[in-house]
């Protein structure tokens, strides 16, 4: 996984709520056996009309907005598990998706792929919301190392687990972890009743 | 110190505790499927990992096959390819797999209870969200991301934090014509699809003990629709009953030590919960959802609400625009030409004996096409030994073979775009049966009700 430090960029706002993984990509999407090129049918259904042509009113087809940050409304990410959405999301070109609540797996799904869900306040949210719809150029700050968050002097603090942090500030992922105490894991199969 | 029956199994497959709340959790049994696994094989490939503890695994194809014609070759390339690459990377791994054809095969959650692999205090996981199903037995199920399948098939454990815990405890008894999926839809329409997020979820009280092992599944089943990370139930007889003479259970003298074990799993008297909520099963009466997440949900004879008190009122406009309805109407009378029975919440034989009672002797309306597909191959058998075929053609719904089918609408089996389907399934999501289907979800009587009426209607005025 490669590390991630501090991402400053504009952002593409995308004001709903409950955003849920089967739109983020649809699951006729997901038959796919490698881990790339999900980026092209990233929000599929409300990007493209049943002929693949682009649908002009979507955010994602304007020439106004762009960036590495996503900023969604509450509840980014809830339904399926399906991984594919934050590889999507990642493949496409995002580092950071803000909103004011994930849904739990999404939420480690994005973790583990290097892609950093910001959860902050409604006003934050809702002020950073109107600073980007008004001006497209907005530049918003994302600084993991010091867990903060600003734009036009507007800052927030956000949360990440120190774990999770550790890992993505040195691009590392839990695997290399867990193979390396397989010996305290044969230690608890042995003493342990669970079946 | 009083512990909930969540905190005894989850402390019981801690492994090591890491700083930053982590733990490093034992998972016991690993079920696989043809979509989220073949990167994370890739993934042990890659890094030139062994498989840890391939004992603790099971594969079956099931969210991207034909529910039609399973003994010949897949036609659509990509998904043969995908399920070619289950059975190869199964064969390379040697990892137990249930295949199509195999008598075992189904719905990787209707599996794993009926072949006695899911057992009260196990831990399980699934690339998959409604491996919440599992929970029923009084195990802690939960769905995982691809990257942490690897994890699992490389460690057979996972770092998780451990979520919150909350009750719902459901007094009183059940109306006539109330199933389990209709207090699991009034449970998330009053708590939202996010009111469950972070927490672990216990169902107890009268009305939840009063159900089959069946309907408790479909209740844990859709815990994740609340945003939780699982549900469960504790095992009491039902359980012990249930898992009996199952294939991989326990058997004999084995079986009655492992009774004597299960039996401790149950919150003790005084546990705290981080929630608690209260229902009384009066209140619930039969459900349908009217817009695009499974907690906007209504009793199916009140209107449309005309706002949703919480979140912004574009989301709201913007999904009863997608289905079509007008705030504050009512849905009675509404056409429906679509109804699907099956997916891990209602797919099992329990479910197509509610269906079969029902439509015995009365056929479907003209304008619907009525779609049953069992959960596996060993309910699918179950049904055709019990004559429910017979009664399913003479009613003119059809009877397909086992998969997940239209309840994410991966395979063929898609509902056209801008038609209403009242679906048995789990999500209601915009296009998550086909690109523009509009999805109701609701019971299978509720279902059953409607290809027979061939719209929406009061269902308890129907009922004997
Ligand atoms: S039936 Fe539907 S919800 Fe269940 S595992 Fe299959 S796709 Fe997922």
């Amino acid at each position: 996984m490669e590390k991630f430090k501090q991402v400053i960029s504009t952002a593409v706002p995308m004001p709903i709520e409950d955003i849920d993984t089967d739109q983020i990509i649809p699951a006729r999407f997901l038959k796919a056996t490698s881990r790339e090129g999900f980026g092209d049918n990233l929000f599929r259904d409300w990007r493209y009309n049943s002929d693949n042509s682009p649908k002009v009113d979507f955010v994602l087809n304007s020439d106004e907005y762009s960036g590495k940050i996503l900023v969604a409304g509450r509840n980014f990410g809830c339904g399926s598990s399906r991984e594919h959405a934050a590889w999507a999301l990642h493949d496409y070109g995002f580092k950071v998706v803000v909103s004011s609540f994930f849904a739990d797996i999404f939420k480690g799904n994005a973790l583990n792929n290097g892609l950093l869900p910001v959860q902050v306040s409604d006003d934050f949210l809702a002020s950073l919301l109107e600073a980007v719809s008004e001006n497209p150029q907005t530049e918003i700050s994302v600084n993991l190392e010091a867990q903060e968050i600003s734009f036009d002097g507007h800052r927030e603090a956000f949360e990440v687990n120190a774990y999770k942090k550790e890992c993505l500030l040195n691009g590392y992922d839990d695997i290399d972890y867990l193979v390396s105490i397989k010996d305290e894991i044969e230690a608890y199969e042995a003493s342990s009743i669970v079946i | 110190m009083a512990k909930t029956l969540f905190d005894k199994v989850w402390d019981a497959h801690v492994v090591k505790q890491l700083e930053g709340d982590i733990d490093v959790l034992y998972i016991d049994r690993h079920l696989i499927h043809e979509v989220t696994s073949p990167q994370a094989f890739s993934e042990l490939e890659n890094r030139n990992l062994p498989l840890f503890r391939k004992e603790k695994m099971v594969a079956t194809p099931d969210h991207n096959i034909p529910t039609k014609d399973q003994h010949l070759p897949i036609r659509e390339a990509l998904s043969k390819h995908q399920v070619d690459t289950l059975v190869q990377n199964c064969e390379k791994f040697n990892v137990e797999l249930y295949g199509l054809g195999h008598p075992f095969q189904g719905i990787v959650h209707v599996i794993g209870p009926e072949l006695g692999i899911t057992l009260p205090g196990r831990t399980m996981v699934c690339g998959d969200s409604h491996t919440s199903t599992h929970g029923a037995f009084g195990a802690i199920a939960f769905g995982i991301g691809t990257s942490q399948v690897a994890q699992v098939m490389a460690s057979q454990c996972l770092l998780q934090s451990k979520p919150k815990t909350m009750r719902i405890t459901i007094d009183g008894e059940l109306k006539q014509g109330v199933l389990a999926k209709d207090i699991i839809l009034y449970i998330i329409a009053e708590l939202t699809a996010a009111g469950g997020t972070g927490y672990f979820v216990e169902y107890a009280g009268p009305a939840i003990e009063s159900l089959s092992m069946e309907a408790r599944m479909t209740i844990c089943n859709m815990s994740i629709e609340m945003g939780a990370r699982g549900g469960m139930i504790a095992p009491d007889q039902t359980t012990f009953d249930y898992i009996d003479g199952r294939e991989f259970a326990p058997q004999g003298k084995a079986f009655t030590k492992a009774v004597e074990q299960w039996k401790t799993l149950k919150t003790d008297e005084g546990a705290v919960f981080d929630k608690e909520y209260h229902f009384d099963a009066a209140d619930i009466e039969p459900m349908i959802t009217y817009g695009t997440n499974p907690g906007m949900g209504i009793k199916i004879t009140k209107p449309v609400p005309v706002s949703l008190g919480e979140g912004s009122q574009d989301s709201f406009k913007k999904s009863l625009s997608y289905m079509g309805f007008e705030p504050g109407e009512s849905l009675l009378g509404k056409p429906i030409n679509h109804v699907f029975i099956g997916s891990c919440t209602n797919s099992r034989i329990e479910d197509l004996r509610i269906v079969a009672d029902y439509v015995k002797g009365k056929k479907k309306a003209d304008n619907v096409s009525a779609m049953i597909v069992p959960g596996s191959k060993q309910v699918e058998k179950q049904a055709k030994e019990e004559g429910i075929d017979q009664v399913l053609a003479e009613a003119g719904f059809e009877l397909r073979e086992p998969g997940c089918s239209a309840c994410l609408g991966m395979n063929e089996d898609k509902v056209p775009a801008g038609e209403y389907c009242v679906s048995t399934s789990n999500r209601n999501f915009e296009g998550r049966q086909g690109p523009g289907a509009r999805t109701l979800l609701a019971s299978p009587l509720v279902a059953a009700v409607t290809a027979v009426e061939g719209k929406i209607v009061d269902i308890t005025k129907h009922l004997n």
